[in-house]
């Protein structure tokens, strides 16, 4: 059984906030167990936020698009804008902070990759007609009886 | 975004009434962050046990109240929600913070265990 469901939204950081605040609590009533949504919830914030900072940084916000479909055993999110491409077409490589560093150099930022890539299980990306496409795979353990694997 | 100080006679503690800290407040975080800690106790308690979530922008802005203390002074974080302490684990900030997981846990004698 597969379960699909879609939202959109203009990228700001408070309606992105109620967007996957919706999208995470209705993949918790499809069965998601907790920890793993709190763990699709960062992976997904940290995708949009970058669409807000980066994607549409030059330009009035525009529209994103998330796109979610669970399988028994995976889930895939696809998020969709229509704002800059990613430098040179590929997304970053996310690697760890450095935290053995004096505490004055301490990174403020850039952990947002390295989120996405330990906590979804693959990650995909493809610009094409102008449209940044990003999808996210997390393997699920679905806990409701009906979609046992 | 709210924070509130309580005075004890070794820290200041600092409790967040919010249920986030995420992009569209970490600035003001920061910001309210350095107001509330100008008065220059050493060691800062941040009470987070109301947050239920936390970005690598909220994640950022903790780091910058720790840095904008200078020298010298300490912050502390305590209360941290499985979600939170997961965000901090994953970015190995876990390791330049002391975390406790309740305030009475941070505030307690040090002599109490080694």
């Amino acid at each position: 059984m597969v379960k699909t469901f879609a939202c959109s939204f203009t990228a700001t950081n408070t309606d992105a906030r109620s967007s996957i605040s919706s999208v995470v609590a209705r993949l918790r009533t499809l069965g998601i167990p907790s920890a793993r949504a709190d763990e699709v919830q960062i992976a997904l914030t940290e995708a949009v936020n970058n669409v807000v900072e980066h994607a549409y940084a030059d330009a009035t916000p525009g529209d994103v698009r998330i796109k979610a479909e669970l399988t028994h055993d995976r889930l895939w999110i696809s998020i969709q804008d229509a704002g800059s491409p990613f430098p040179n077409g590929q997304l970053p490589e996310g690697k760890p902070a450095d935290v053995n560093v004096p505490v004055k150099s301490l990174p403020e930022g850039g952990f947002g990759w390295f989120l996405i890539r330990e906590l979804a299980s693959q990650v995909q990306y493809e610009r094409s007609e102008g449209s940044n496409n990003l999808t996210l795979c997390f393997e699920i353990q679905v806990t409701s009886p009906s979609a046992e694997a | 975004m709210s924070l509130t100080t309580t005075m004890t006679d070794g820290a200041q503690i600092v409790k967040v009434n919010a249920e986030r800290i995420d992009a569209a407040m970490a600035i003001q975080f920061k910001e309210d962050m350095r107001t509330e800690t100008e008065a220059g106790a050493e060691r800062v308690i941040l009470d987070l046990s109301e947050v239920q979530f936390i970005d690598s922008s909220g994640l950022g802005a903790i780091v910058a109240a720790m840095k904008q203390l200078g020298g010298g002074r300490k912050l502390d974080l305590a209360g941290l929600t499985p979600m939170v302490e997961k965000v901090f684990r994953l970015t190995r900030m876990d390791t330049i913070f002391d975390l406790y997981s309740s305030l009475s846990e941070a505030t307690a004698p040090a002599s109490a265990n080694s």
